[in-house]
């Protein structure tokens, strides 16, 4: 079948220049700022400025730390959800299911500032709680998607067949459901995961720029600090990327996973 | 779906944790749409400070609609306009681009050695794993290494960079499914490849294509990252980097109440066209 399209394989030719010219070229370039100083010689100050800076160092934990617990609270709170509508608890779940997809549409600074407004309707003050809220808002379809997906997926011989060798409604669960929705989980980690440890805007509208991100570290080395914080702040991105790549394959097991899954 | 009803069954799910379930799903959906509805509630009154109710009115919505004339009773900001516009055209633009280049694409990656397939793939799923910052930030070195500088064309190429990928991926399931002869058998009776890929593999690829359009559509009006580092600083915002700016200085301009309610609402009805589109085509 291959040698029947020979002759379209050179179609591919323009979108392979095109990624190389504008995806992975922009990612070296990246490295190549970060290693170097503004007169281009090779230097390794920007990583220095950035590990001996105590200020800068705590911002990149800090992020570290609040994109875990809004991706610990979005699993904590999606999972039963996408349970719960995966089981069919209701008439319409594909409405259901639209219902929580809905919100994914919209334009996420949209929501964040209707966040906002409501804290300052209920003139509740800005800060690392409305910070938290404001991700978990943002992002709990994220997770919820996922999970629901692998779970409305799954082979409900599996469950009958736990049923009928004696197990209870937990153990079922524990061990044939939840084992189950792996890939889903780790996908909704992903997804919840990365754009909340990138993301600069969500959180200088959420803490009225009272609290610093990781994010917005990056974004200010390139927005207000001129051309003489370029070098920095793509050493900033390179840590970035390398967390994304990192995570990236912690979801690349989830596809692993499925196969075996598929295969058992 | 008969599946999921005989889930339920072995459940044997009591009453009581039928309506706790429900309860649960329904208090978390009021609580994702409660900002959203609220916005749309205050878009009826016209005070300036939001959650303030004044009374129902449409003022907001003649402001919005008038305020872009000179002679209009309310001026509203004209960037906000321009913002608009330039959404628009960049997300029209964007999502054409990408979805030629990335039809084009597919059917070569489709045709592609096993090992090159695997490599192009890679790369394609790049920027769409890639968070909005750093696909930003990574373009606008390449601008600034290359001396171009930033504006509308800046902007509409990282659109298309971060909106073809996935017009490929929904082009690649549609040539799985086709029969691979025919384009064969349209060369044969006398077709010239263009006639063959215009009268054969589009129409054959077309539901794929049209995904792939509304998705980048979708992708590139609700991108704001990767915009914000490509446009440069010559005044040119869309709507996400206006409502960004404009937060930023305080208040929101409150026509963007009625504004948001519009675009929800519009978002609301595609997204069930999709659906049905969707659900017509399991059918089948």
């Amino acid at each position: 079948m291959i040698r029947l399209f020979q002759n379209r394989r050179s179609w591919a030719a323009p979108y392979i220049l095109f990624l190389v010219l504008l995806v992975v070229l922009p990612l070296v370039l990246i490295a190549y700022y970060a290693f170097t100083d503004a007169a281009g010689h090779f230097t390794i100050a920007n990583f220095v400025q950035f590990f001996t800076k105590q200020e800068a160092v705590n911002t990149f934990i800090y992020s570290i730390a609040i994109a875990v617990i809004t991706t610990l609270i979005c699993l904590l709170l999606g999972y039963p959800a996408a349970y719960i509508m995966a089981m069919r608890s209701f008439s319409t779940p594909q409405v259901m299911a639209m219902l929580f997809i809905l919100p994914m549409w919209i334009n996420f600074l949209l929501r964040t500032i209707a966040t906002v407004e409501l804290f300052h309707m209920f003139g509740i003050p800005l800060g690392e709680g409305a910070l938290l809220f404001g991700m978990v808002y943002d992002f709990l379809p994220f997770m919820i998607y996922p999970i629901y997906n692998t779970l409305q997926k799954m082979d409900v011989s599996l469950l009958e067949a736990a049923h009928d060798l004696g197990a209870n409604r937990v153990q079922t669960f524990t061990k044939v459901v939840f084992p189950l929705s792996m890939p889903g989980i780790y996908s909704g980690i992903v997804m919840v995961f990365m754009p909340t440890v990138s993301t600069f805007a969500i959180s200088e509208l959420l803490t009225h720029n009272k609290i610093t991100l990781f994010g917005s570290l990056i974004q200010r080395s390139f927005g207000e600090g001129g051309i003489a914080m370029w070098n920095y702040g793509a050493a900033l991105s390179l840590i970035m990327l390398i967390i994304i790549g990192a995570t990236s394959f912690f979801g690349q097991d989830d596809t692993e996973a499925e196969q075996k899954g598929g295969l058992l | 779906m008969s599946k999921q009803r005989s889930l339920n069954q072995i459940e044997k799910r009591g009453t009581a944790s039928r309506i706790a379930g429900q309860a649960y799903l329904w208090l978390l959906l009021a609580v994702l749409y409660m900002p959203i509805l609220l916005i749309i509630v205050f878009s009826f009154t016209e005070s300036k400070v939001f959650g303030n109710w004044t009374g129902f009115t449409f003022h907001l919505y003649e402001n919005l609609f008038t305020g872009w004339h000179s002679n209009a009773a309310v001026q509203v900001d004209p960037n906000l306009y321009k913002s608009l516009i330039y959404t628009v055209v960049i997300a029209l633009s964007a999502a054409l681009l990408s979805t030629m280049l990335g039809t084009l694409a597919a059917i070569g990656i489709f045709n592609l050695k096993q090992r090159t397939r695997k490599a192009v793939t890679l790369m394609n799923s790049i920027p769409m794993i890639n968070p909005d910052i750093l696909t930003g930030i990574s373009l606008f070195l390449l601008f600034v290494f290359l001396g171009i500088s930033r504006g509308f064309w800046t902007v509409l190429v990282a659109h298309v960079v971060f909106c073809t990928p996935y017009v490929v991926l929904s082009v690649l399931p549609r040539l799985q499914k086709m029969n691979p002869n025919i384009y064969e058998a349209a060369l044969d009776l006398g077709a010239t490849p263009a006639q063959a890929l215009r009268k054969v593999l589009v129409p054959e690829l077309w539901p794929g294509m049209i995904s792939g359009f509304i998705l980048s559509l979708t992708l590139s009006i609700d991108d704001f990252g990767v915009t914000f580092f490509t446009k440069g600083s010559n005044g040119l915002e869309t709507l996400s980097t206006f409502i960004y700016a404009d937060a930023r200085k305080g208040g929101l301009t409150p026509e963007l109440r009625p504004l948001f309610s519009i675009i929800f609402l519009t978002m609301l009805i595609l997204l069930i066209v999709i659906n049905i589109r969707a659900a017509k085509q399991e059918k089948k």
